[in-house]
């Protein structure tokens, strides 16, 4: 059988999910023996998302307009889509600043008030992307195959969840152990 | 004619970033921008939460050190309370820190870095990472994940989770160790001694063959900023704030986290979501000072532990003094990890480790604190006002690589103006900008309180402003 394409994004999170998954430790041998991993911000350097991988897992929630354009294209190339961790499936701490209107009080806050020279906010055009209004979870934005929560999910999830799909089943999403948020 | 690289996004840092190169009419480098394009607001949407939940919160700022978020948040939490951690409680803070600092170094080295020094600059991006380290070396790829998860494993024995335990509170800490947790640790020192003593042989031998890394990976002067301990010995936690010079001077010392706006200013710039520390009495931005590892090793007396004190005095006759280049960030880092096995030795065979006596309780009697703690990339502060019920009024966060953030723009500019020569950006070059940055062990999830991808895009722009090449590498 020939190895999976396996690939993980980084949205708006705090790179937890993505720690959890490199404490899978030694059995990222045996991940390696199985997954080809053609895209990841921890495992590959190549710099465009490509077709055809067979399964992604998405860390973070969608929010900004890079995130969105990147979640969609992600989508379009991939065969099952892994929400991956709280912010992935609920928005979780990123969606806090929903609470406030829009994006404008947290960058006001931040670069106004807390900056003491030249305050100004970031928005150099193509350079830094605008923040969307409101935080999304990913399957807001696109459809999801998977729910794989946890903040983060242990690597024992994790591993639960990946495993199965190195063989083209798909994981059991049930019970504690796998579905509890936190 | 003049013009502008951007490589976008940079893999192999943990966040998103782009780099512009800006040429000037001769085709050479004028000046280059590391730009950070994430940012999620925590110091506003914070308002309003209760003060013992901040922990919590600021760990989610971010996943490869949260226990840095954690012991600055308690900290603070501490000092609202105005109360006195007891011993046990310090001590077990420490462990868990130097458990911290192990994993995140380990993982900047093993994981993030090695392939780029053991497999080759330009060797294939579609191995140049963990995975092809494993198929290559896979002894050396083993054992640098078992040593990260030694590290990540002491912080679960504490905390019962390795990344976000609910753990270090303000008075304390919730638990102590386990005698099986005591155990274990004792157990798996040595593997972890050996594996670090067989890297540091690795890297001083590369070392050897890195001139013209060492030379224009960002090498330049600057102040170092750091906490250190009594006798300025080297610190992770408690302490106080000196800088020191690239001459090794002290500039200011005993500087308390209480008064940090008096020495540390902010500067905002439109073309990146990471601010722009630096120290006050200098000015923007010639008040420019690099903090983390190589910051604490060039600002401190000694290590306070053997092995590490031997590294020490090695490491500083190979710079020639106080080191001044960033290449020799990995270097330190390395250094810091035999001192955190030592510590961590010290600590486990301590009877408070196991006392239950790790808390102190009290309710709100100051509306203001600051809390200071060495993350793995640097100094983080805390700063909290709250009203008479603990709910918090005003937050401000400064973070590790933030402070690095000038630094790391001269670094790429350095890097840039060694290696571009006219209008062709040359193959290499992007990896060596990359590099240069991931010397700094950039933690962006943390500078902008954001996360995320970092593919690389690089754009090279004229001298009137226009948009003459772009280059994206996949
Ligand atoms: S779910 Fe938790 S660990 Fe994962 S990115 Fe979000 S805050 Fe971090």
């Amino acid at each position: 059988m020939d190895k999976v394409k396996l690939a993980t994004v980084w949205l708006g999170g705090c790179s937890g999910c993505h720690m959890s998954f490199l404490d899978l430790d030694e059995l990222l041998f045996e991940l390696a023996a199985h997954a080809e991993v053609v895209y990841s911000p921890v495992g590959c350097d190549l710099k465009t998302y490509p077709e055809g991988v067979d399964v992604v897992l998405v860390e973070g929630a969608v929010a900004n307009e890079e995130n969105l354009e990147l979640i969609h294209k992600v989508r379009e190339r991939s065969k099952v889509l892994v929400s991956f961790g709280d912010c992935a499936v609920t928005a979780n701490v990123p969606a806090m600043r929903n609470m406030l209107k829009g994006a404008d009080p947290v960058l006001k806050r931040c670069y106004l008030e807390l900056g003491d020279v030249t305050p100004q906010l970031p928005k150099e055009e193509g350079i830094v992307p605008p923040l969307l209004d409101r935080v999304l979870p990913v399957h807001e934005v696109v459809p999801v195959d998977i729910f794989l929560p946890g903040c983060p999910p242990s690597a024992d999830r994790i591993w639960a969840a990946v495993e199965p799909m190195l063989k083209g089943e798909k994981p059991r999403m049930e019970g504690r152990s796998m579905i509890k948020f936190g | 004619m003049s013009k502008t690289v951007v490589i976008d996004p940079v893999t192999r840092i943990e966040g998103h970033a782009k780099i512009s190169v800006f040429l000037d009419d001769a085709g050479e480098v004028s000046n280059a921008r590391f730009h950070v394009v994430e940012f999620r607001g925590f110091e506003k949407f914070c308002e309003g939460r209760p003060m013992w939940e901040m922990s919590g919160i600021t760990a989610r700022i971010c996943g490869i050190c949260p226990v840095s978020h954690l012991l600055a948040s308690a900290k603070t939490g501490d000092k609202i309370q105005a109360v006195k951690v007891p011993v046990a409680g310090e001590k077990l803070r420490r462990m868990m820190n130097l458990g911290q600092i192990t994993q995140s170094h380990a993982l900047s080295f093993f994981h993030l870095s090695s392939p780029d020094f053991l497999l080759g600059w330009d060797s294939n991006p579609a191995t140049r990472n963990v995975f092809g380290l494993m198929a290559a070396d896979p002894d050396l790829a083993r054992s640098g994940i078992r040593l990260r998860q030694f590290g990540q494993k002491v912080i679960e024995l504490l905390g019962a989770k390795k990344i976000h335990p609910a753990w270090a509170v303000p008075g304390g800490v919730r638990s102590p160790l386990s005698e099986e947790g005591r155990t274990w640790i004792r157990e798996r020192l040595p593997e972890s001694f050996a594996t670090i003593n067989t890297a540091l042989g690795l890297f001083k031998r590369l070392l050897d063959q890195f001139g013209t890394e060492v030379d224009v990976f960002g090498k330049f002067p600057s102040l170092f900023m750091g906490l250190v301990g009594k006798d300025g010995v080297w610190e992770h936690y408690g302490g106080h704030i000196r800088f020191t010079d690239s001459e090794g001077k002290i500039v200011a010392d005993n500087l308390s986290e209480d008064d940090y706006q008096e020495f540390l200013g902010e500067a905002v710039e439109s073309w990146s979501y990471l601010k722009f520390p630096y120290y006050k009495p200098l000015g923007y931005p010639d008040g420019i000072y690099r903090v983390g590892p190589l910051a604490r090793l060039n600002i401190c007396s000694k290590m306070g532990v053997e092995a590490a004190d031997r590294e020490l005095l090695e490491f500083r006759n190979r710079a020639g003094g106080v080191a001044t280049s960033s290449f020799y960030y990995h270097y330190a880092r390395l250094i810091e990890i035999v001192a955190a096995l030592e510590y961590i030795e010290q600590l486990v065979n301590d009877p408070d480790i196991v006392s239950p006596r790790t808390r102190a309780t009290a309710g709100i009697n100051q509306l203001e604190g600051i809390g200071v703690s060495e993350a793995p990339r640097g100094t983080l502060f805390h700063h909290y006002q709250v009203d008479e019920n603990g709910l918090i009024k005003k937050v401000n966060l400064i973070i590790a690589t933030g402070q690095n953030n000038l630094a790391m723009n001269k670094t790429v500019t350095q890097i840039a103006q060694h290696y571009i020569h006219g209008n062709e950006i040359p193959e290499g070059m992007l990896n060596r900008v990359e590099a240069g940055i991931r010397a700094f062990d950039p933690c962006l999830s943390c500078s902008t309180h954001a996360a995320g991808q970092m593919p690389l895009h690089i754009e090279l722009v004229g001298a009137d402003g226009t948009v003459l090449d772009e280059v994206w590498r996949d």
